[in-house]
């Protein structure tokens, strides 16, 4: 491979980066956003966060890349920059199944600690910002790094929309050498290794909140990764699958 | 936003095609996916670490890359190689082999829930390790794993629109196919974004329900 190629991949490795960063970002911001609202008291508003976590989840993400990039722009008249376009789908996407992990989060913690939180007459507010997210945060890391990595190679998938990805940067090396064993080997290996590097950097913000509540990070027998040192008492609940 | 009914009508009978393609793909990678997780599960438990470490290092590379990109590996190296598969072949074979290093994690955790009692009395009836595993051990372990087997079922559901990419003409595919001839992108892809809706949301209840019945 000459050096030119290699550039081109490197061009793949910042936009999927890039496109990662936002996502993430935006899917986060969904995640907690439609995640808190299935916690609300009116039924209404838990019943549209349902219906949105409901219809997100059961489309396919490259079906609502294809909307994005295809039905919106003449559907309302604006165009948006590939870019955006794929960050909106990836992130609504996966904001979804993000919302399920926050309400699971906030469902687990223990009741008392929000009947506390009212019997001291905390705002509902409060009683969130103050009592349940410091305590529920720690337990969602490790379900978030999970879906942190498959909203990586979600992110593959706007290559088939010609923005010039990773995955894509594969493809015109392979249609440059008319050889494909080689660089789909050093593609995926990249993946891997931002997969790994993403685990990571999830594991030590588990460990400094968990830290920060009194309690060991969870334990999971994977491979080429670190096991805690202490299981300690109480270490968070078993995964679930 | 203009809505057109006539051309819903023209693209049925592709959908009807795509769809029936999905399934295929579907109920053949779903079928790949639970032998092969098996295998890499038991292969998990063997003694000696030459063969853990190896399926351990395989199946957790295979889980943290993109399928799209398994499947651009599987269809354009694999005749480099002289090996030569049809597209729907390849992308089943991808969809169940990367699918498969998700049930391995399911089986794991389904057979380390069967009791340790029951390997016990296993040893005790001095039961050979063939019938400890076929009739004490899978027996149990299945049964407690099969909504989380359903849910990943649904999850390859929502990723055979990938094989559109390797030329396979699967819903997303058709539906493609149609816009483009057609320029009509709203029809197709609302239709085929609401089917997929209508089959998973009532197949993740099923799930929920056999989860409640099963699991206990």
């Amino acid at each position: 491979m000459t050096s030119g190629l290699w550039e081109l991949v490197l061009k793949g490795i910042w936009i999927t980066v890039q496109l990662l960063f936002f996502s993430a970002l935006l899917g986060g911001v969904v995640s907690f956003v439609v995640g808190i609202a299935r916690t609300h008291r009116l039924w209404i508003v838990r019943f549209l966060a349902g219906f949105y976590t409901e219809v997100f989840r059961g489309t396919s993400a490259l079906i609502m890349i294809f909307w994005v990039f295809f039905v919106l722009p003449p559907a309302f008249g604006w165009q948006l920059v590939p870019m955006w376009a794929g960050t909106l789908a990836l992130g609504l996407t996966y904001g979804a199944y993000g919302s399920e992990i926050v309400r699971g989060a906030l469902n687990s913690v223990d009741p008392a600690q929000r009947e506390g939180g009212i019997a001291l007459s905390f705002t509902p507010m409060q009683r969130m910002r103050l009592i349940l997210l410091p305590q529920a945060v720690p337990e969602m890391i490790p379900p978030f790094s999970n879906l942190l990595v498959e909203l990586l190679k979600g992110t593959a998938l706007v290559s088939i929309m010609g923005m010039g990805d990773l995955a894509f940067s594969g493809n015109l090396v392979r249609l440059a050498l008319q050889e494909s064993a080689e660089i789909y080997t050093y593609i995926l290996l990249i993946y891997f290794v931002i997969a790994f590097l993403l685990t990571r950097i999830m594991r030590g913000l588990e460990k400094r909140l968990k830290a920060g509540i009194g309690k060991a990070p969870e334990r999971r027998g994977k491979l080429a990764m670190p096991r805690p040192e202490t299981t300690g008492v109480g270490a968070g609940a078993g995964g679930g699958a | 936003m203009k809505w057109d009914w006539d051309a819903v009508g023209d693209f049925m009978p592709h959908f009807w095609d795509g769809l029936l393609v999905t399934l295929q793909a579907l109920v053949l990678g779903s079928l790949i996916s639970f032998a092969l997780g098996l295998v890499w599960a038991l292969l998990m438990r063997a003694p000696s670490r030459w063969v853990r470490w190896p399926v351990g290092v395989v199946t957790e590379f295979i889980r943290n890359t993109p399928l799209l990109v398994q499947l651009f590996f599987l269809f354009y190296v694999l005749p480099e190689w002289e090996i030569t598969f049809s597209a729907m072949t390849t992308g089943v074979v991808a969809i169940g082999l990367h699918y498969s290093t998700y049930t391995m994690q399911v089986y794991r955790a389904g057979i380390e829930g069967v009791p340790a009692g029951q390997w016990e009395a296993a040893t005790a009836l001095n039961l050979p390790m063939r019938r400890t595993w076929t009739a004490v051990i899978l027996p149990q372990a299945i049964r407690r794993v099969v909504p989380a087997l359903g849910n990943y079922v649904i999850s390859m559901l929502k990723d055979t629109p990938l094989l559109m990419a390797i030329t396979v003409l699967d819903m997303l595919g058709e539906a493609r196919l149609f816009a483009q001839q057609n320029f009509q992108f709203t029809e197709p892809l609302t239709v085929i974004g609401v089917a997929f809706i209508l089959i998973s949301y009532p197949a993740s209840l099923l799930m929920r329900a056999l989860e409640r019945r099963l699991v206990r």
